[in-house]
């Protein structure tokens, strides 16, 4: 091989060398970061909410005039959705999954102690909860009608019992979460509550929380105004039954106005909108950057391989095959990438750690910086290869030529 | 000469298409994506009310409790400590402000109830931050306190209900009560929206805006944020009002530094005052912030943004190095010609400014082009957003587009300097002996 000769003549051309090497160290930088937080994200949009959520819907009704009776209200319109011929279940709830609204407390096993306070996020919905969402309930009993609490806003004492999801009755009671069924939990305000049931998942409302698998739900219905009601469909149903159910809610009762009816897969949608929109942007930079530095490099080879016409033919004249002009020139590409790629993985793993610092990242994956280096390599390769080519075919009579 | 020099350019431009042409769409692109990123730091980071922004300041007192550990302060403030600010004194512009959510039914019966978003305000709320109007005004002080039942609307809804007219002296039905209309806001919209980060920094504007007093006292439903970090003594409304639960925003308006030396020696006092009461007993490092020093401080600017500043800064270094490697195989190319104009003797100082008014016309049309570049990103971003913010903000503004063709033919030409360099110093003898 080469490597000798090709050194040798790089030198002679350190700023070219340094050029291509720099564009592909930061072209490095930022398709490897760019792909990781895609990745990333992606990952957190993967994660399951626990729910049925393919036949979930949900809309909101808001009560007004003097007349208006919010009790009554929400059990007439949860007996008739319950009646409706599609409809598996429906339930009346203060908040929902991926939502990115709603309500969040804690529980301890130490009344007053605030310090041992693991955070939860706080259901409040009506004994058909469970069945309406699609929970899978794994341990204990789920709620009884007679369980429900129906209370004002401003009401601070809670129903006395509770379910909770997996990972906060791990948390809760490290020691086995199948022991917690059965067990008083504590309220900030030092409200004794008993366990009845676990279920598998149930996401908090916040996708971006970090304690997100940590979830309770009350048997409650909370009167303050407006009535959040999530309905679950037979397969297939959906569609039809959307309007059909406003249309139904509006006319038993002229004084409220039904709101934001969305099915659970456009909630989600516009809950990780901001991830997508990224990882949108994000591929759009890492396609631009390839491109651009392709280019680039396609644009220095044809200047390089310009300016040594002479030597080329002169090399073919003295013997040198055309698979060997290629191989000089596909080497001497893989050679300076080489050189970019580390340094590339060294500003790689830098801007990381920026983001790490600035931004509370994970740090990235080990594999993603060598799988970066031998990508970029490859599409130096790939760039290089059209002007190679048209290098070997140089014939050997332009050495015997003065231009 | 210049014109001359331009002629030259351009003629140098059309020998060689494709490589200039590259050149061109890697100043385009680098520049075209830096500026979408920086138009949307432009404005999401920006000074929504640059003439008053060193004049309001929130107020953010030492809440929290020791016993939890990273425990962020609430930015709002409790019903408690809002009320006694209010009372503590009357002599600078201040507001308590807090969102609620009401039914209004429209006296035309055509129109079906609907739901708007309001904000229950002080009369001062409305001069601190140089609202405009349509029609009308805000109320007067004495509104607020004799909790008269009086509404400023926004433009929409004014549209909605009274299809755009001077609509002051009416009545608009809402919560089930009579509120007489006041004032008709002209089209507002901060961005970010300032005077409630904690609400989504970059939503539209309420609808509808009320006395503060009658978010309580006609128990209207409040919808903003609220963060207790203590549970309420006992049950009902007033154990809530009592709590230490934050669910108020609370500006003032402190002209110059005597005035925000007096306040902010009022506040730090009642601080005092609360924590020998064994209230407010995690100290925070600053009580008064100003708008840009709140916006800084709540971290308005969305992560996503600053990540893409970042990578948008590579992506344009990226740019610039294949610039320089492209002008430089262009430079070098053209060096029998150099060498030629030596001869003839053109003085190295022409030729480095010929070269420089070469890489500079390059950046001014892949600056345009570039322009082209951050419209149709901001649109794509815009469309990608749909409703999730207000966005009506993401455009180019003569500012944009003044730094955005500065920037493409100033990181042109710095790129071409080595070049350039290069191109004045070949030795005329060699190329020339060529030829």
């Amino acid at each position: 091989m080469e490597f000798g000769p090709i050194l040798r003549a790089l030198s002679r051309n350190k700023l070219g060398v340094i050029l291509i090497a720099l564009q592909i160290a930061f072209t490095m930088t930022v398709i490897v970061n760019a792909v990781f937080i895609i990745n990333q994200r992606g990952e957190l949009m993967q994660r399951p909410s626990g729910l049925d959520e393919a036949s979930l819907f949900h809309l909101r009704s808001i009560g007004f005039g003097q007349n208006f009776n919010e009790e009554t209200s929400v059990a007439d319109d949860l007996s008739r959705l319950r009646q409706t011929p599609g409809i598996v279940d429906a339930t009346v709830i203060n908040a929902l999954p991926v939502s990115d609204s709603g309500s969040s407390s804690g529980f301890t096993l130490d009344p007053g102690n605030l310090e041992s306070v693991v955070p939860s996020a706080i259901y409040y919905a009506d004994h058909r909860s469970l069945n309406t969402m699609g929970l899978e309930l794994i341990a204990g009993v789920d709620f009884e009608v007679s369980d429900v609490l129906v209370r004002e806003s401003s009401s601070n004492t809670n129903a006395d019992s509770v379910i909770i999801t997996q990972a906060l009755a791990e948390q809760l009671f490290p020691d086995g979460w199948q022991s917690a069924v059965g067990q008083s939990i504590y309220t900030p305000s030092q409200q004794a509550i008993r366990i009845i049931g676990i279920v598998r998942r149930l996401q908090a409302p916040w996708p971006q929380w970090s304690d997100i698998e940590n979830s309770a739900i009350f048997p409650e219905i909370v009167i303050d105004g407006s009535s959040l009601y999530l309905i679950r469909t037979e397969p297939g149903e959906q569609d039809r039954l959307m309007p059909a159910v406003e249309e139904m809610l509006a006319a038993s009762n002229p004084q409220r106005i039904l709101r934001q009816m969305r099915t659970m897969a456009e909630t989600r949608e516009e809950s990780y909108r901001i991830d997508s929109v990224m990882t949108r942007i994000l591929t759009v930079v890492i396609a631009t950057l390839v491109f651009i530095t392709a280019m680039g490099i396609v644009g220095l080879a044809v200047f390089s391989i310009n300016r040594r016409r002479k030597q080329i033919g002169t090399r073919r004249a003295l013997g040198a095959t055309r698979g060997a002009i290629l191989r000089y020139f596909l080497l001497e590409n893989v050679m300076i990438s080489s050189m970019g790629v580390v340094f590339g993985a060294v500003l790689t793993i830098g801007f990381n750690m920026f983001l790490v610092q600035t931004f509370n990242m994970p740090r990235i994956d080990w594999y993603y910086t060598p799988a970066g280096m031998l990508a970029l390599i490859l599409v130096g390769l790939l760039a290089v290869i059209g002007p190679s080519r048209a290098a070997a075919r140089i014939t050997p009579a332009l050495a015997t030529r003065s231009v | 000469m210049f014109i001359y020099y331009i002629r030259l350019a351009l003629l140098s431009y059309r020998r060689n298409p494709v490589l200039s042409s590259l050149m061109v769409l890697a100043v385009a692109i680098g520049i075209g994506a830096y500026m979408v990123i920086f138009t949307l730091n432009y404005f999401m980071g920006g000074d929504p009310i640059p003439h008053k922004s060193k004049q309001l300041f929130h107020v953010q007192l030492d809440y929290g409790d020791p016993a939890f550990a990273d425990f962020d302060p609430p930015p709002q403030l409790t019903y408690i400590d809002a009320t006694a600010l209010l009372d503590l004194t009357s002599a600078y512009p201040r507001t308590a402000s807090s969102k609620f959510v009401g039914v209004v039914e429209p006296q035309n019966r055509e129109i079906r109830p609907f739901s708007v978003n309001g904000r229950g305000n002080f009369s001062d709320f409305f001069t601190m931050f140089d609202i405009p109007f349509q029609y009308g005004s805000g109320w007067d002080r004495s509104a607020d306190e004799n909790r008269q039942q009086v509404i400023v609307l926004s433009s929409e809804l004014n549209n909605q209900l009274f299809g755009g007219a001077n609509s002051v002296g009416e009545t608009v039905h809402l919560h089930g009560f009579n509120f007489t209309v006041v004032g008709v806001m002209d089209s507002w919209s901060p961005v970010p929206k300032f005077y409630d980060v904690n609400n989504g920094p970059f939503d539209p504007i309420e609808e509808a805006y009320i006395p503060w007093h009658l978010i309580i006292s006609l128990r209207m439903d409040r919808s903003g944020n609220t963060n207790c970090w203590a549970a309420p003594e006992g049950d009902g409304f007033q154990a809530f009002l009592n709590a230490e639960c934050a669910w108020i925003q609370f500006w003032v308006e402190l002209r110059d530094n005597a005035a925000h030396e007096d306040y902010l020696t009022l506040i730090n006092n009642y601080a005092a005052e609360q924590k020998s009461f064994g209230r407010l007993q995690q100290p925070v490092d600053k009580r008064l912030f100003d708008v840009n020093e709140w916006l800084i401080e709540q971290e308005v600017v969305p992560d996503e943004t600053r990540i893409l500043s970042a990578l948008a800064a590579m992506l344009l270094a990226v740019c610039l190095l294949n610039t320089v490697g492209l002008l430089l195989s262009k430079f070098l190319g053209k060096a029998p010609e150099i060498g030629v104009r030596q001869a003839l003797g053109a003085h190295k100082g022409s030729l480095f400014i010929q070269h420089v008014i070469e890489a500079g016309v390059i950046g001014a049309v892949g600056g345009v082009l570039g322009l082209g570049v951050a419209a149709l990103g901001l649109e794509g971003i815009k469309v990608l957003l749909g409703d999730l913010m207000v966005s009506d903000w993401m455009h180019l503004n003569v500012t944009v587009v003044v730094i955005t063709i500065a920037l493409a033919i100033v990181c042109t030409v710095i790129a071409g300097l080595y070049p350039i360099w290069r191109a004045c110093t070949i030795n005329p003898a060699i190329h020339l002996k060529m030829q």
